[in-house]
């Protein structure tokens, strides 16, 4: 079952993260890594302005009572839309609840993908129309399902990897660890992308993790590993579509920053401080890229207008979906608990029904 | 067909005619490849089936049944066997907040046809963490079938029912009676169904697992004594069959709940209170149980004193009230 590395692929990272741009926008010269084309990078620009879009009003609507809560991934765009544009059409995405931008990049229907948040249900999109697997909530065992997943891809003989989307608080748990062994073993087709945005709510790295990097864990499990740096969306988008095409596992980290709180019911500033924020709001991946892409000739105010009023056009046809008020029937607590409804289910279906009668 | 097979072989054959009936099956987890699993139950299946089909994994519960998971979201059946009862609780997760839930999550979009084997309970001399009874913890998950064959028939069709049902199987193996032979039968009954082994018109004893050849035994026993016994056989823990159940404590107006489980919060107590609930006005007595003791499983050679046995189910059948003139009475 197993299948043999390429040879260039090694188990350990970079001591520096890999990058194509550096903050300021000018490209790095010596990158081992290949700068996308020019028409997947205004691509990736466009992308991420809509997604940062769309999470500032998801915030909003939190405000106005539409959803329950909401992780903001706000300065992490790079590693949301890089990633889930290196994806090929068969691939399949397994992501986490804050990457709510990750979905709709991949086409999900923006109240689709807040239907969680929303409280009307638990998942609201089909994970078989745009390969995206359910939004994890406990932390890292999608990680499982992805291996599990692309091992049966590899079994039926087809041409799927898995991309699963985790955190640095995710890499202490044990699914993780048995995840990146399982995917070693079995050498699966399976790219796990560790968005280190610094904290786990308000646990610091230094309080979670004690090797040299996140991405230092792959030689211990005989999976290739890179380091990146997450703000750079040329980088993230190159490294992930090589561990893709790999036809084996990738343990990638990338590092980043959350520049909102954990969620809009979070204080961030009882753990960090404002200048730490600053310094990163000065790495901003989108800021980046423009300025890669104004000094190529690629982005002229013309079409950054253009990507700006999408966007806008996004967050009103969010705000239209999300203005509504969910009712949804008390039938529905006991459908497909199995695939046909046992009797003691019906029985108090039949219950609730008169008591709401 | 009356050759005689034993539990441990009728699961081998039924693993054997899904593997062969449907290319999607698969069947893994910790040296069930060569070895032919701890107890023998995938015995011949790696060489018959190849490496691709039935193999070993890493030793790790909660992987085996997490990258189960993610192999039926992509169209295979994973049959997974958990080498004992205790070392399945690092699954825990995976098992109670994805395997049982995802069908509800997502409105039925995904389906989860996985079953797990876990050989479970006591009676081996197995030392610590072999011989829970941890069925409970299972059919307090919404959204598993929990069964559990006590006979090598119900092994045979059970496990085959498991393997074909689109819902996520906690497939409990009764390991003291792997070696207890019977014969194998066409008669079809349904997977959701318990099963009355044995007719009687004082007293019904409900069992499941590894206690329904004790029923049985008691039962024998129970007719040198005058009593004339029932023995039901659950055979399905979740979804639970009332209809058979009850059919029978309304006949007999008397019942014993047997398992290997401590009592409290235990399997039992549902059973009892379902019974209770739906044959109040036909029972003569309180519905009794026959549990282990409400401590951790004992050391080998202990486990005798903890496990239900003959004597003490004969007891609690003495208990039931026989001379009271006002039925339904409550005697201290």
């Amino acid at each position: 079952m197993a299948r043999t590395r390429a040879p260039e692929r090694t188990l350990l990272p970079s001591d520096e993260p890999l990058s194509l741009l550096r903050k300021d926008g000018t490209p790095v010269d010596d990158s081992p890594l290949s700068m996308p084309d020019d028409d997947v990078l205004v691509e990736l620009h466009r992308r991420m302005v809509v997604g940062r879009r769309f999470d500032t009003q998801a915030t909003a609507l939190t405000k106005q009572g539409r959803l329950a809560v909401y992780p903001s991934s706000r300065g992490q765009e790079a590693c949301e839309v890089g990633s889930v544009l290196a994806l090929r059409p068969a691939d399949w995405l397994f992501p986490t609840y804050r990457d709510s931008v990750a979905l709709v990049t991949r086409g999900v229907d923006p109240a689709e993908t807040l239907t969680l948040l929303q409280g009307g249900w638990h998942l609201g999109y089909d994970p078989y129309e745009h390969r995206v697997g359910p939004q994890c909530t406990p932390l890292a065992t999608n990680t499982l399902h992805a291996v599990g997943f692309a091992h049966a891809a590899r079994l039926k003989g087809e041409d799927t990897a898995a991309l699963v989307l985790l955190g640095d608080g995710a890499t202490s748990e044990g699914d993780t660890h048995e995840a990146l062994n399982f995917a070693g073993v079995w050498q699966a087709p399976v790219v796990f992308l560790v968005q280190n945005n610094g904290y786990a709510i308000s646990v610091p790295m230094s309080k979670q993790n004690a090797a040299p990097s996140l991405a230092h864990k792959g030689i211990g499990y005989g999976v290739p590993s890179v380091l990146v740096d997450g703000n750079d969306v040329a980088a993230v988008y190159a490294v992930v579509r090589e561990a893709l095409e790999s036809g084996g596992p990738t343990l990638i980290e990338a590092l980043t920053y959350r520049i909102e709180a954990h969620t809009n019911a979070d204080d961030a500033t009882r753990y960090r401080t404002s200048d730490e924020v600053a310094a990163w709001l000065d790495r901003d991946p989108v800021d980046r890229l423009e300025a890669y892409l104004t000094a190529r000739g690629l982005l002229d105010n013309a079409r950054r207008a253009a990507v700006a009023a999408e966007a806008e056009e996004f967050a009103a046809s969010v705000r239209a979906k999300l203005n509504v008020d969910v009712v949804p029937s008390p039938d529905d607590l006991f459908e497909h608990v199995y695939a046909t409804t046992p009797r003691h289910l019906r029985e108090q279906a039949a219950a609730l029904r008169e008591e709401l009668a | 067909m009356t050759t005689q097979v034993s539990l441990a072989g009728a699961l081998n054959r039924a693993l054997g005619d899904a593997l062969a009936d449907d290319p999607t099956v698969l069947v893994f987890g910790e040296d069930v490849g060569p070895l032919g699993g701890v107890f023998r139950v995938t015995d011949g299946l790696a060489e018959r089936f190849g490496e691709q089909r039935v193999f070993d994994t890493p030793l790790a519960e909660s992987g085996i049944v997490g990258t189960a998971i993610g192999m039926a979201m992509n169209g295979l059946r994973p049959v997974v066997e958990m080498q004992f009862d205790a070392f399945a609780y690092p699954a825990f997760e995976q098992i109670t907040s994805h395997l049982a839930k995802l069908r509800n999550r997502t409105r039925g979009r995904v389906e989860l046809p996985v079953v797990i084997r876990v050989p479970y309970g006591g009676g081996i001399g197995g030392v610590e963490h072999h011989c829970d009874s941890s069925e409970a913890y299972y059919t307090h998950t919404p959204g598993l079938r929990v069964v559990t064959p006590g006979t090598p028939d119900d092994a045979y069709r059970l496990l085959r029912d498991s393997i074909a049902s689109p819902d996520p199987v906690i497939f409990l193996e009764p390991k003291r009676r792997y070696w207890a032979k019977g014969a194998l039968s066409d008669e079809p009954i349904g997977f959701d169904r318990a099963l009355v082994r044995r007719t009687g018109r004082d007293v019904t004893l409900i069992a499941y697992g590894p206690m329904v050849a004790t029923a049985l035994e008691t039962a024998e026993a129970a007719a040198e004594e005058g009593w004339d016994v029932e023995v039901v056989d659950l055979r399905s823990l979740s979804p639970f069959d009332d209809e058979t159940v009850c059919a029978s404590v309304v006949k007999t107006g008397r019942a014993v709940v047997v398992h290997e489980a401590s009592g409290f919060g235990g399997y039992g107590a549902e059973v009892v209170a379902r019974v209770t609930e739906r044959c109040f006005h036909h029972l003569h007595a309180p519905v009794l149980r026959v549990t282990g003791f409400d401590i951790p499983y004992p050391p080998p050679k202990l486990e005798e004193h903890h496990l239900p046995s003959v004597d003490r189910i004969l007891d609690a059948v003495a208990r039931l009230q026989w001379d009271d003139e006002v039925v339904g009475s409550y005697r201290a």
